[in-house]
Formats: C-alpha cells, sequence, structure tokens
C-alpha cells in the first residue's frame, strides 16, 4: 500500500533520512519507534508530502506521491494534484491542529465537503456518525477549546477519517497528552486497526505499539536500524542501539 | 499543620472557650483601603468643576455652538470627512492586503518590493505626501492608458483626474495602506502555522485553506488594530484642511474665521469627531464579537 524507496531529506546542512526503505501492506499497522530527532516525524510527513524529499520515492498505491515521473526526472506537482493526493491520507497530528474558529462537527465535515466536494447535507450525518464512533458524539457542536486534550485529539481523527482515507498516519498522536487522557485516545486507534484500517504510527508508547503493531520500525539517526514483528523488535532486538532505545524508554 | 498547631495553642494558653465562637466560625472582615477614598473623592470634585465650568463659563458659548452645530454646511462638510474616510480605508485596506501577499509570498522580489513601500510610506509625513498629490500636475501635466513603453490609447489632464479631494483621497489611501498591510500581515502570521498544516494535510483548496481557516483566525487580532487604523484616518482626514477641501474641520475654521467665536465652532467639529467615533466604536464591539467564536477571550 505504502511504498518508499530511497528517501533521503536536508534541512539546510542537516541530514534527517538517510535513505529510508520502507513497505507497508494494506490493512498493516506499521509503529514507527525512535529517538527524538531520529528522523521519524520527517519521514511519515514525507508520506503525506508535507515535507518534499530531496532523492527517493514514495508511492501509495502505487501512485507516485507529489512528483510525476518523465523520463528520469521527477517534476513537482502541481498544489492542487498534491492537495488531491493528500486526501486520500489522513493525518492526525500531535498538536491535534483542529481548526479553533470551527465546531467539532464543522471541523469534520470541512474537508470532504471543501476538498472532495461532497454535499454538506450527505456528509453531515455521516460525520456525527464518526463522531459517534470516536466517543465524543454529544460533543459535535462544542468549540475546540471547550474540549479536554484527549476528546479534541478523537475529533481530529475523526476530521482524518471523514476524508475516508487509504491511510492513516499518526504523529506521536498521545505526547501532548495528560496522562489519564492517553488511554481514550489509544482505544479509539486500536479499534481502526482491528477494522483492518492501514496505519503508520509514530509513537512512544511501547506497551501500545507490542498490542497493536504488525511490524515494528525503529528508526536512528536518520537510517531504519531494524524492523520486524513486535515480538522480535521489542523483546529480542538485534542491534544494540535498538536495545539501549528500549531499554531507556520502558 | 498550621490548624493544629493554632488549635493547641489556643487550647492550652487561650481564654475560656464557652466565650468565644469555635475558630472555624470567626468572621472574615476585608481590608479598608481609606486612600482610595480619598482619591474618589478628590476626582469627583475636579469632574464637578468640570462641568459647572462647561456650563456657567460664558466662553463655551453654547448658543452659538447650537447654532451651527446642525447646519447645512456642517452637515454636508461632516459628509466631506466621511467620504475622505471611507475612501481611504477601502482603498487603503485593499492596497494594504495586496501588499501583505507581497511580503507574505515565496519572491524575494516581491518582498522586497512591498517592504519599500511600506518603509517610504510609513517615512513621509501624510502631511508632506498630500501636498505633493495636491500639486502632482506639475510634475505630470497628463497621464495616459496604453502599453508600457508603446502606444498610449487615451489622454487625461492630470488636473481634471485628480481634483483635490480625490489627491486627497490617494494620499489618505496610500498613507494608509502602509500602515493596514502590516496589520493584516501580523494578523495572518499570529495564526498558528498548525492550522494552514492541518488544511494542507486535508487536501482542502489553497484559496479555501485562506478564506476559510487562516483569515477568520487572523481577523481576531486584524480588528482591533484595523479599527483603531480607521478611527485615527477618520479624525486625521483633518489634515486635508490644509489643500483647502471642505471637511468639516475646514468649513469650521472658515466660520469662525468669519464670525471669530473660535471655541463654539471647534467643540461643534469635536462633538461630531466624539459621535462618529462612538458608532465606529460599536460597530467594531459587534465586529469583533462576531469573530469571537470558538475562543475563550
Amino acid at each position: 500500500m505504502i511504498d518508499v524507496k530511497g528517501v533521503h531529506k536536508s534541512f539546510g546542512e542537516l541530514e534527517v533520512l538517510k535513505g529510508i526503505d520502507l513497505e507497508v501492506e494494506a490493512g498493516a499497522v506499521t509503529v514507527i519507534l525512535g529517538p527524538s530527532g531520529s528522523g521519524k516525524s520527517t519521514l511519515l510527513r514525507s508520506i503525506n508530502h508535507l515535507e518534499k524529499v530531496d532523492r527517493g520515492l514514495i508511492r501509495i498505491d502505487g501512485e507516485l506521491i507529489g512528483y510525476r515521473r518523465r523520463g528520469d526526472k521527477l517534476h513537482e506537482l502541481r498544489e492542487r494534484d498534491i492537495l488531491r493526493q493528500r486526501s486520500q491520507v489522513g493525518f492526525v497530528f500531535q498538536n491535534f491542529n483542529l481548526f479553533g474558529h470551527l465546531t467539532a462537527l464543522e471541523n469534520v465535515v470541512e474537508a470532504p465537503v471543501s476538498a472532495q466536494r461532497r454535499k454538506r447535507s450527505e456528509v453531515e450525518p455521516f460525520a456525527r456518525d464518526l463522531l459517534e464512533r470516536v466517543g465524543v458524539g454529544e460533543k459535535a457542536d462544542a468549540y475546540p477549546r471547550q474540549l479536554s486534550g484527549g476528546q479534541q485529539q478523537r475529533v481530529a481523527i475523526a476530521r482524518a477519517l471523514a476524508l475516508k482515507p487509504k491511510v492513516l498516519l499518526f504523529d506521536e498522536p498521545t505526547s501532548a497528552l495528560d496522562p489519564e487522557l492517553v488511554g481514550e485516545v489509544l482505544d479509539v486507534i486500536k479499534e481502526l486497526a482491528r477494522d483492518g484500517s492501514t496505519m503508520v504510527v509514530v509513537t512512544h508508547e511501547i506497551g501500545f505499539a507490542r498490542e497493536i503493531a504488525d511490524t515494528v520500525v525503529f528508526i536512528d539517526d536518520g537510517r531504519i536500524v531494524e524492523s520486524g514483528p513486535p515480538r522480535e523488535v521489542l523483546d529480542n532486538p538485534v542491534h544494540e542501539r535498538t536495545r539501549a532505545f528500549i531499554s531507556k524508554v520502558l | 499543620m498550621s490548624t493544629t498547631s493554632v488549635t493547641s495553642a489556643s487550647g492550652t494558653t487561650g481564654p475560656p472557650a464557652t466565650a468565644v465562637p469555635l475558630e472555624a466560625d470567626l468572621t472574615v472582615v476585608a481590608r479598608r483601603h481609606p486612600w482610595r477614598w480619598v482619591g474618589v473623592g478628590v476626582v469627583l470634585v475636579l469632574l464637578a468643576m468640570f462641568v459647572h465650568g462647561l456650563a456657567t463659563n460664558p466662553g463655551w458659548d453654547w448658543p452659538t455652538f447650537f447654532q451651527f452645530f446642525a447646519t447645512k454646511t456642517v452637515f454636508s462638510a461632516l459628509w466631506v470627512t466621511v467620504q475622505l474616510t471611507v475612501y481611504g480605508t477601502v482603498l487603503g485596506f485593499v492596497l494594504g492586503a495586496v501588499l501583505a501577499s507581497m511580503r507574505l509570498s515565496g519572491s524575494p522580489f516581491l518582498q522586497v518590493v512591498a517592504w519599500g513601500y511600506i518603509w517610504a510610506f510609513r517615512s513621509i509625513p501624510l502631511i508632506v505626501q498630500l501636498l505633493f498629490w495636491f500639486n502632482i500636475a506639475y510634475l505630470y501635466q497628463e497621464l495616459s492608458l496604453g502599453i508600457p513603453f508603446g502606444p498610449e490609447f487615451v489622454h487625461f489632464s492630470t488636473n481634471n483626474l485628480f481634483g483635490p479631494l480625490g489627491a486627497a483621497v490617494l494620499g489618505l489611501a496610500l498613507h494608509q495602506a502602509a500602515y493596514a498591510a502590516e496589520i493584516i500581515r501580523g494578523g495572518i502570521i499570529s495564526v498558528d502555522a498548525g492550522q494552514t498544516e492541518a488544511a494542507a494535510a486535508l487536501g482542502i483548496p489553497k484559496r479555501r485553506q485562506f478564506f476559510r481557516i487562516v483569515l477568520p483566525q487572523a481577523m481576531r487580532s486584524i480588528l482591533p488594530n484595523g479599527a483603531n487604523e480607521v478611527i485615527s484616518l477618520f479624525k486625521g482626514t483633518s489634515i486635508v484642511s490644509v489643500m483647502a477641501i471642505p471637511e468639516l474641520f475646514y468649513q469650521v475654521q472658515v466660520i469662525y474665521g468669519r464670525n471669530s467665536r473660535v471655541v463654539p465652532l471647534l467643540m461643534v467639529a469635536t462633538v461630531w469627531y466624539i459621535v462618529l467615533t462612538t458608532l465606529l466604536s460599536i460597530v467594531q464591539y459587534y465586529v469583533e464579537r462576531r469573530f469571537a467564536r470558538g475562543t475563550t477571550r
């Protein structure tokens, strides 16, 4: 479903991604672990072309993301085409980034109406269902500021789901939450995983990774150090760096 | 901790427990502020003296004030002032929005040009600039429409195109644009970058990202500053009296030039400026409330 090949990315002098290869099967849950600054968020953001990669290819469902290939050159797509591609990918941010001047319901309705040109009247009941599904149905008319962090993040997940995306990307979805609110968000993500959504999750919650991941990928210093099923990577890591990281986080 | 120690202290050394209420039930007496009352008294006396002066000092000459306050001459002058304000504001903010978008654009050339414009028009005193526009015909007798450096299609005499009123509006608007640009830009950059990023991640079209997501939130900080500018422009129109344009302040000067009743006529202008500024402030209140959705402050 997602195919990342030889991706490099630098911010100025600093090379953040030093050649990443990654494959995600349809319906699989991939959890990316790694110390801060290792490039895991950058990788996730480039899957959505929120970051432009310097070298390498990213495909979703066979479609090249952000570029069109002509001969041996990659031409960056027009803004409109990039936006169309993004509307097939759900992205959940660490800081929720809900639109503060719109209610929970309006937040969810906005993209299907403006990006996918669906009718507001038919999107609204669907959006209410989604809010119900993530457990904030009764908060449909509340503004983000009136919600707790956990509720905001669940609205943000509903907002991402509203586009009926092929894949869901989560960028540290619980890092900005109070400890007692982490569980309610993780439960929603677990349920999505059970329903067979294709997901890539960047997180620090090792226990959660063990529970939902089909594949755990450990990234350090812009490279994938090791990847595999959680039982291998988390419980019997081969590499010293993975072992050191996991012993620190646990 | 402290409660326990107090109880034990009173238990050993205090007076008999029957005479006093339980310590938890003691009445709280707020601190008194006698100097505040002194301050209130002083200010009240000063206010009373001022109001008394307004009523009794013959210098205010209220009969003359009322004689001119609602006359046709004053009304038509007020209308000129309102027109200057409206045109200056609309043109100023439209051009300001263009300048702001240039400064926020990715093109270094456009950024520098917009920055240069703002630098120039904030550097030139408004009155100097107005006098330049008033004398524009001295530099360019004719203006024409055509292809740059190529053939020209239509010619205008500069003096016909810009009457004094046109020159004043142009001057006010160009001056206003420099300030409006910075206010609009400030509003836009005050919106968290995460908002645009989330909109982009959802595939919301670029134009809609701006008008639906960024601008409504930017308005929160644009409005108070923008209203300040409109009000200051409204009063600032009095400066075009140097160009003999019959706006409120100029007209009042003309009248007191004839009858030498300076103070009551200045009061006529003052009260009208206050009335309209109050109206603008009320409009501002309601417009701000409209854009305060989803906020707690």
